[in-house]
């Protein structure tokens, strides 16, 4: 089985029923997506695929074939995208865990709406909780970056 | 290179790095200290200990310039990444963001300075450290100003130090130039820190320093962690608590692909595999046969008839008791009684919980998010068969705490270790989140019942009070703590409280019911209900009293001046007096936790069965505030994490079995749900107080009250439903 991951072609001896999260983290090494919940409900697996955003924890890897899978590492490596910087700049994370998920889903958000509303964002973002509840951080960030070019 | 030289390097990296040239040099200490040991027995000791810690254990400067610092706490959110190296820098005078920062190891130099242990929790970072950190930044600057001097032959006096450099008139040497000659120096006997008159960096609000690493996906947690051979596990637990495997049946387990061994472990039955799909598969072919013991006749609604019953019928133990507080209700004017209740709460830290285990000849290696090092360190060695030293652990970055991570039993760092002995190879033992949330150690059910006796100027006389919760501590190494059998952290916040103070004839008593359901501290402890249950009351004899709430509180808290500062100052920027749109209400609270004082103001609205929560002003007194930004940050989350126990959080028991599994239904406040938060400082130079959980006691009576204000309905049952 092939995957392409952050344009990385990648091929694979694992059971087409394995979730992607799953691929990523303990046969890819890439651990920058995060298991939160398993079941679709709290984001922090969050992944672009041919641009929206998805669970990966709920999406079978052999349903992938020939999509170009974008993890957080595939955004920027050195934190240099504008949603990373937004994010930096209005100090928004604490513990940290939940936050590749979710700017996963504001990158997904800028590529479809370049310009969100507060109520656009508030919407696209109500699928990734926050236990630390860095919100009204990330709402600021969103909007900063949607400013800076973040939909790229 | 080895692969043993090739992960270690790895991990290096991981943690932020570490230079190769030692200077300052850091060295782990050889002998384990006996304090270590008194702990076990129940008293966190607190022995005689040295007048300056040793520098070099902590702080690092390499002749490249590279200062790394190892933090003795454990970042889990609240910050102390950042708060930590700004205190260092403050003497040392460096940028802070130029200071390299990793978890330090399991060893006694890095032990709480009141708490002769290894422990993240009770807000109290930055409050033991404050001292400690800048001593070492002094001590350093000390060694490396000596050492220039050294270098031009002139006295230390005449030198000055300054954004890394020392200086002396046009001459200049940077701090990894003379790092290798301040080494070879004594470390200073006494340093004079400077006054806050001159402080440069505390103070200052400062971004977070580990942020690059947060989103950009670099930051290790526990769950990151991947060593070469290693096995991933899970562990299906017992469906009761207490429980334990009858029989099991391994084999269709072992015929998943991938699963490579299956064995019992004292909390389950383990499945290790190549991977985590592997190992949950395989455990999902388990046959598991249970005793489940007494555990298995839990039951909520049951428990909650106990526990009212109990608080109604008196008997309990006094936390506080003077005069006669019956015979003083029956004298006074007005009785006002209410009973305030609320369910177990899961702490349900984003990251689920997990450990990694390797053993090897006469060690064992963890790597894991714990806010309790020591413990985890003792436990560990026990169940190994080695010394406390022997025990290597890696602390990663924990993925939240919420006090979670600091079982009196080191649960899940010990189940690990149990896990790699089972497995003979090194494993990482994954909780799902169903695990985790399943998985005990809630903050306690409670129930409180309170008769209230006024005077005819609407002033309390006479106070009785019951407190219904489990104990967090009995039966835990900390059961020392239970003075008279009353557990302080059943009754902070209420046996304690300002409005008691002047009340003549009074009595809290606690009830301790003892379940099977693992209790534990949860973000702000006792505070969680005691605010809740002394702020709505408050309320409700301001009612009684004919006055307006917070005039009401300015009249009862007259002289006590930290509180009315955080109370007028929130009060003021909610604009308490101003008037709402019909339908809103503003409700307000203030509490004082772990040093602090927090007031807030929440302004509600409801709309059908939903309550919402559209602003909410914070005021905030930490003392000493290290850095504004992050004690900004914390209160803006506590204000979210205290909304969705108010709304949402509650954890139930049926025939034993936790009812609730994931976040479909215990869910979290997300961003739609989010008020808009402000918080405010009072200025301070008061001793420096915590700012992670003092946020989270005020929200819910503040939103309580709210809800009254606009609906004129009382909520006294936690998560609030107003059906």
């Amino acid at each position: 089985m092939k995957i392409t991951v952050n344009g990385k072609p990648y091929e694979l001896a694992v059971a087409e029923d394995m979730p992607l999260l799953w691929v990523l983290r303990d046969v890819l090494g890439m651990t920058g997506t995060k298991y939160g919940c398993g079941i679709g409900q709290c984001g922090a697996c969050t992944v672009l695929i041919g641009g929206g955003a998805e669970r990966s924890c709920s999406l079978p890897v052999g349903s992938l074939a020939g999509r170009a899978v974008t993890t957080i590492e595939g955004l920027s490596e050195d934190g240099s995208h504008p949603l990373q910087k937004a994010w930096i700049e209005e100090d928004v994370v604490q513990c940290g865990w939940c936050q590749s998920g979710q700017i996963m889903s504001a990158a997904a958000l800028l590529k479809k709406k370049p310009k969100p509303s507060p109520a656009d964002i508030d919407a696209a973002m109500t699928g990734n909780i926050c236990r630390c509840a860095t919100y009204q951080r990330i709402r600021k960030a969103v909007q900063r970056a949607a400013g800076t070019g973040g939909g790229r | 290179m080895r692969a043993t030289d090739r992960e270690r390097r790895h991990f290096l990296r991981a943690s932020a790095g570490v230079a190769s040239g030692l200077v300052i040099g850091f060295a782990v200490p050889s002998a384990f200290d006996s304090r270590l040991f008194a702990a076990e027995e129940g008293v966190p000791a607190t022995g005689s200990k040295p007048k300056l810690p040793r520098a070099n254990a902590f702080l690092q400067i390499a002749p490249d310039g590279t200062i790394s610092l190892k933090l003795s706490h454990s970042e889990m959110g609240q910050g102390i990444w950042t708060t930590l190296p700004m205190l260092v820098a403050e003497e040392l005078d460096v940028d802070p963001r130029l200071i390299r920062v990793e978890h330090a190891p399991a060893a006694p130099d890095f032990f709480h300075t009141a708490w002769g242990m290894q422990l993240t929790g009770g807000s109290s970072t930055t409050w033991s450290e404050f001292d400690r950190y800048r001593q070492v930044g002094s001590m350093a600057r000390d060694m490396l100003a000596r050492a220039a001097a050294a270098q031009w032959n002139i006295p230390v006096a005449e030198c000055r130090t300054e954004n890394g450099f020392v200086l002396h008139g046009a001459q200049k040497l940077s701090y990894g130039a003379v790092s290798e000659a301040a080494a070879r120096l004594d470390p200073p006997v006494e340093v004079t820190l400077r006054p806050p008159k001159s402080w440069k960096v505390i103070g200052k609000p400062t971004k977070r320093m580990d942020s690059l690493a947060k989103v950009t996906g670099k930051a290790q947690y526990g769950l990151d962690v991947r060593l070469p051979g290693m096995l991933v596990a899970v562990v299906e637990r017992s469906p009761v608590f207490g429980g334990t495997v009858k029989s099991f049946s391994a084999e269709k387990a072992l015929k998943v692909p991938g699963v490579k061994k299956v064995f019992a472990v004292p909390s389950g039955v383990a499945v290790a595999g190549e991977h985590f799909w592997a190992a949950q598969q395989g455990r999902e072919a388990l046959e598991i046969v249970w005793d489940e013991g007494p555990g298995a006749t839990v039951d909520s609604e049951r428990l909650r008839e106990k526990f009212a019953s109990l608080a109604r019928s008196g008997g309990g133990l006094p936390a506080v008791s003077t005069g006669d507080a019956g015979a003083a209700l029956e004298k006074a004017a007005v009785r006002v009684e209410a009973e305030y209740e609320g369910p177990y709460l899961a702490h349900a830290t984003m990251e689920p919980l997990n450990c990694t285990v390797r053993l090897t000849e006469g060690k064992c290696e963890i790597w894991t998010g714990t806010q309790a090092q020591t413990l985890d360190q003792m436990a560990a060695a026990k169940i190994a068969g080695l010394k406390p030293e022997q025990v290597e652990i890696h602390t990663m970055f924990l993925g939240g705490g919420f006090g979670r991570r600091a079982t009196t039993a080191s649960d899940f760092v010990s189940e690990a270790v149990h896990v790699a002995m089972g497995a003979g190879a090194p494993v990482k033992v994954v909780w799902r989140r169903e695990d985790d949330m399943r998985g005990g150690y809630y903050r306690p059910a409670w129930f409180h019942r309170a008769v209230v006796g006024l005077n005819w100027d609407g002033v309390p006389v006479a106070w009785q009070h019951v407190v219904v919760c489990p104990s967090i501590l009995a039966g835990t190494p900390f059961a020392a703590m239970i003075k008279n059998g009353v557990d302080e952290s059943s009754v902070e916040g209420c046996a304690d409280s300002p409005y008691l103070k002047n009340v003549p004839d009074k009595r809290v008593e606690l009830h301790s019911p003892s379940l099977p359901v693992p209790v534990l501290w949860w973000r702000s402890v006792g505070h969680t209900h005691t605010a809740f249950a002394m702020e709505s009351l408050l309320d409700e004899l301001a009612l009684k009293a004919g006055m307006d709430p917070l005039e009401y509180r300015r009249k009862l808290l007259a002289g006590d001046t930290r509180r009315l500062g955080v109370l007028n100052l929130a009060a003021e920027k909610a604009g308490w007096k101003k008037s709402l749109p019909k339908g809103r209400g503003r409700g307000l609270a203030v509490h004082e936790s772990f040093g602090s004082f927090v007031a807030m103001v929440a302004e509600v609205s409801v709309d059908g069965p939903r309550i919402r929560v559209h602003r909410v002003t914070a005021a905030l007194d930490c003392g000493t505030c290290v850095n504004p930004e992050g004690a900004r940050a914390q209160i803006e989350g506590a204000v979210g994490f205290g909304l969705s126990a108010a709304l949402y959080g509650e954890i139930t028991l049926k025939g034993g079995r936790v009812q609730q599994s994931n976040f479909h239904d215990y869910d979290m406040l997300r961003i739609d749900a989010m008020p808009a938060v402000e918080v405010h400082l009072v200025p301070s130079g008061e001793k420096p107080g915590g700012v992670g959980e003092p946020g989270v006691p005020p929200v819910a009576p503040a939103v309580a009250n709210a809800v009254f204000a606009a609906t004129g309905k009382r909520l006294r049952r936690l998560p609030f439903r107003l059906t």
